[in-house]
């Protein structure tokens, strides 16, 4: 997968855990929680749906990597993804 | 024969507009069954039926907006036969509606006495069909929200749904064939499109919203003397169970430290059990069964408070599903009226990124709210020294007619005592 293609499909992930977040609006330097306002519920509903697509383990541990959609793509770039 | 009414979903709520139904005459249905759907200003929710029986007559129809306690339906039940009377209800017409015409039923024409349906019918304080738009459209809350946000008047688009509603399809298709968008917003019909700033759940009116939370509230300070505790607990030992807990499951699976929390004060409850409950009319009723609010805050600003329906039973796995349920619902899709009208207690949880405490205003007609701070490490007396704990601040607040302070005391050391052990919650 090309970043892009990983990114489309965080975004696609994000959107579905939080419909009223419009991609064409989104920064991808936003942080999710503190600017997006995404909820520990939401952010674990993230982390489930990119657990699913990915097949990666994302442990607890790894969540601030998690923290813009920026650094995400990059953190989901760097495993074997499926 | 018993008629089927708008139901009150809560203290704030003057009126609600049906967006359809989901049963038709003749189906038979049990107690607990999803008949309706009605629009409300927490969002679109289902409608409950809590009598069994056999639906006679759908009274209203979708779009109609209606006050509480106005005939939806007829219903009758089970083993009662089938009767003449004409449903209570006033005809004036109404000059504007969308509403499909209704197909003949053969039931109704050997009845000659029944006033023929029509579709222009107007309960009493109805106003036009089409929801809270003035101009009579009848169109999906996300439609409105789209037109709204692009200026849209919506009597310019043609609705695809049923009855000719205006779908968020039919908003998008508009607006890409027509780029001159900008005129529309000079026809007078169409609402100056306050662009809402915060993105909001589509179809949710946020100033709306503000009115009805705002009139709960002053209902409860004005009715309800508070009282307020707090309590710091060392979380340390939950943290760090549901750390090594999480580290051995997938994260569908993993827990939330509010799961634990929800636990914990469920079934403190059972020490102090005259906080769950409800104060009708001039009477507390203490709740058998926990049916637990929990605050879900709605990015955009607003807030629901769904409750976790039965939750004395639910392990701890069971109130982390039923949360993950309920947050879901109440972001993208439809919670339903006992959710947000059988709540016998509210848990508000910051989570991590709030601040310390919280002190809340009690929803009526329940008698106590508890509210947790954000969890987060300070120095803590930890077996005769100082130490860097996690900690959370538990407030209570609640009904000094029902309660005094000295047994709300007990509800927050029981949660504290509780969370010493996770393992065993």
């Amino acid at each position: 997968m090309t970043p892009k293609d990983i990114r489309a499909a965080f975004i696609e992930d994000l959107t579905s855990v939080a419909p009223d977040i419009d991609p064409d609006l989104l920064d991808d330097d936003e942080h999710l929680q503190d600017d997006l306002g995404l909820d520990s519920m939401d952010f674990l509903n993230l982390v489930s749906a990119l657990h699913k697509r990915f097949g990666l383990p994302i442990p607890e541990a790894d969540y601030p990597e998690l923290a813009t959609t920026a650094q995400a793509v990059r953190y989901l770039g760097k495993a074997p993804a499926g | 024969m018993s008629t089927f009414k708008m139901p009150s979903l809560g203290a704030d709520m003057e009126e609600g507009t049906l967006v359809e139904w989901l049963v038709k005459p003749g189906d038979s249905v049990a107690r607990g069954d999803i008949v309706a759907v009605v629009e409300t200003q927490k969002g679109a929710i289902e409608i409950e039926i809590f009598e069994a029986g056999e639906v006679a007559e759908l009274i209203a129809e979708p779009g109609q907006t209606l006050p509480v306690g106005a005939p939806l339906a007829r219903m009758r039940k089970p083993g009662e036969v089938q009767d003449d009377a004409p449903a209570p209800r006033a005809v004036p017409e109404s000059p504007r509606t969308t509403a499909p015409a209704e197909p003949e039923e053969s039931a109704r024409s050997a009845h000659p006495t029944h006033p023929p349906r029509r579709a222009s019918r107007a309960l009493p304080g109805a106003k036009a069909p089409g929801g809270a738009d003035a101009t009579g459209v009848l169109a999906s809350p996300a439609a409105k929200a789209r037109a709204a946000e692009a200026g849209l008047d919506l009597t310019q688009v043609t609705g695809s749904g049923p009855g000719g509603a205006v779908l968020l399809a039919d908003v998008e298709n508009y607006l890409k064939t027509a780029p001159a968008t900008k005129e529309t917003l000079e026809t007078p019909a169409a609402k100056p499109a306050a662009k809402p700033a915060a993105r909001g759940k589509p179809g949710l009116d946020m100033a709306e919203m503000r009115r009805a939370i705002a009139t709960a509230m002053s209902r409860s300070k004005r009715e309800i003397p508070h009282y307020y505790l707090s309590h710091r607990i060392d979380l340390q030992a939950a943290q760090d169970w549901l750390g090594a807990t999480n580290a051995e499951r997938s994260p569908d699976k993993r827990l939330l430290m509010g799961a634990l929390l929800i636990r914990a004060t469920v079934r403190a409850l059972a020490k102090v059990p005259e906080l769950n409950g409800r104060f009708e009319g001039a009477h507390y009723t203490p709740a058998e069964d926990i049916h637990c609010g929990m605050a879900v805050a709605m990015r955009g600003g607003g807030l629901i408070a769904p409750a976790i329906m039965d939750a004395q039973g639910k392990a701890l796995d069971e109130i982390m599903a039923a949360m993950r349920d309920l947050v879901a619902r109440t972001r993208t899709g439809r919670l339903r009226n006992s959710e947000i009208t059988q709540g016998t207690i509210t848990i508000s949880s910051l989570g991590e990124t709030g601040v310390d405490a919280l002190y809340g205003v009690i929803y009526p007609p329940q008698v106590a709210l508890v509210g947790f701070g954000a969890p987060r490490a300070e120095a803590l007396a930890h077996d005769g020294a100082v130490a860097a704990r996690v900690c959370v601040t538990a407030t209570l607040a609640a009904d000094h007619r029902v309660s005094d302070g000295r047994r709300g005391a007990i509800l927050l050391a029981e949660i504290d005592q509780l969370l010493q052990e996770p393992e065993t919650l």
